[in-house]
């Protein structure tokens, strides 16, 4: 529950934003976020909240690493299974 | 930019041999230092997975004894806590709350077990999830048990800040967990000379917040990632540290967390929580551990809206086995999990007796996942 899983904005309303988590939509709150966010910014989620706005010159490296964790999930990897489950859950209703 | 699998390729977090580099220096370092034991307490679910997973304890010189404090929010929620939400539940309030916590045993009863006895228990994700059921529900009063460190406190803070409906209320068994880094390292008997902190939850805090501990108790802090290499470079710069005398903190995961950390989330989470003393489970009172709804939310404070009546739940005889349990001395570093009797064989992720085995940030769980003991030879 303590990993911030990062995705793209794709849009925003007010404080609501559309966030792509490798290939997951969902809805994310941005009222704690550190900085301005705007469409194309890559955002951390914590329970449904961005908390962290990913400064540019990081996004490569953070999503690198959670591609390797994603690899894991079927080795019953605790990490990996976090993170699916962090993004499937409050996933965008179709 | 390259495609996130190419970068992954390139950029090896999981390199064995930049692992086995880091090992060397450390035992350089340990050598230099020339001690028996050095103890190092980290406070991190997703801290203990990486050190577990990837045999990172395997790697470490002997000297070098790496434990996990209280850093699952699951494992540290005390029991009396659990039975008030089971109580409203009772009480036939609609009661939310993370997944985790359903299994995680109260007194005589977990929420999970409220559930199976007919109480609207729900699991939610988070507290936006909340706010869609006790609009779905206008009739019935629901109450959101809201647990997690500051990092959760800060998404509960907002939507507090933003308006509940009148439905509903939250239940704060929120924690935060600098105060109980201090205890646990003032414990008598403590031989933790250095901590490694959470990454994720100083995104929040920053890592300036842990300067005046580290210079009180004389001791390195280091924040750091969950990778494997994230956390053996953390390791060799608190091992520096020592060798040194350096008492402050060092950041080791500058690509996310900064000195000052996020101010406006900061500034929410004082604005709603107050901290007060409270028992985290089986470790002690930690003062300033738990974080209570300041008065000015008092019509949305579960506590203060409603008369929990705990005592009708206590009627039976708590279980046996849990007066076995020896969770609390895992967590303030004083014994690991294979010192307990009932780890893999009366308590087991499917029926947990103690909260750790409840949890996948919760050291029995963890440790039980890989094989009960964390012995592999091979990181990566």
């Amino acid at each position: 529950m303590c990993l911030g899983v990062p995705g793209k904005v794709l849009a925003i309303d007010g404080m609501n934003a559309t966030v792509d988590f490798f290939g997951v939509k969902k809805e994310l709150r941005l009222d704690v976020v550190d900085e301005p966010v705007s469409v194309g910014d890559y955002v951390l989620n914590h329970v449904g909240f961005a908390i962290r706005r990913i400064p540019p010159d990081e996004v490569g490296e953070t999503l690198a690493m959670f591609d390797q964790i994603l690899k894991d999930v079927a080795q019953d990897d605790l990490m990996a299974a976090d993170v699916i489950g962090e993004m499937a859950a409050g996933k965008e209703k179709a | 930019m390259a495609s996130p699998a190419e970068l992954a390729q390139q950029l090896k977090f999981r390199d064995p041999e930049k692992a086995r580099a880091l090992a060397a220096a450390l035992q350089r370092e340990v050598d230099a230092i020339g001690r028996d034991e050095i103890t190092i307490m980290h406070v991190c679910g997703s801290h203990e997975q990486s050190i577990a997973r990837f045999g990172i304890r395997a790697v470490l010189p002997r000297q070098i004894s790496l434990i996990m404090g209280p850093g699952c929010p699951v494992c540290v929620t005390d029991a009396p806590e659990i039975d008030e939400g089971v109580a409203l539940a009772k009480q036939g309030c609609r009661v939310l709350t993370y997944g985790d916590m359903l299994k995680v045993p109260g007194t005589v009863k977990s929420l999970g077990d409220a559930q199976a006895d007919g109480g609207k228990v729900d699991i939610v994700y988070g507290v936006e999830q909340a706010l869609e059921i006790a609009r779905a529900h206008p009739d019935e009063e629901v109450v959101f048990f809201s647990s997690g460190f500051e990092t959760t406190a800060v998404a509960t803070a907002a939507a507090i800040l933003r308006g509940l409906p009148k439905n509903l209320s939250v239940l704060s068994a929120h924690k935060y967990v600098p105060p109980a880094m201090e205890i646990v390292a003032g414990m008598p008997g403590s031989k933790v000379e250095a901590f490694l902190a959470a990454g994720h939850a100083a995104i929040i805090t920053g890592c300036d917040c842990f300067r005046p501990m580290a210079q009180k108790y004389r001791m390195p802090i280091v924040v750091t990632g969950f990778e494997p290499l994230d956390v053996l470079a953390a390791i060799l710069k608190t091992v520096e540290m020592i060798r040194h005398g350096e008492h402050d903190v060092a950041n080791c995961y500058p690509r996310c967390v900064t000195g000052p950390g996020n101010l406006p989330a900061q500034k929410m989470l004082w604005q709603v929580f107050e901290p007060v003393g409270g028992q985290w489970r089986g470790i002690a009172v930690i003062p300033d551990g738990n974080l209570r709804l300041k008065a000015e939310f008092a019509a949305v404070d579960a506590r203060r809206r409603f008369d929990i009546d705990v005592r009708s739940l206590w009627d039976y005889a708590p279980p046996k086995l849990a007066e076995r349990c020896i969770c609390g001395e895992i967590m303030a570093g004083f014994k690991s999990p294979k010192d307990c009797a009932l780890f893999g064989k009366e308590c087991l992720p499917e029926s947990p007796v103690g909260a750790c085995m409840v949890s996948s940030e919760g050291t029995c769980k963890i440790w039980h996942q890989y094989g009960g003991v964390p012995d592999l030879k091979e990181v990566g």
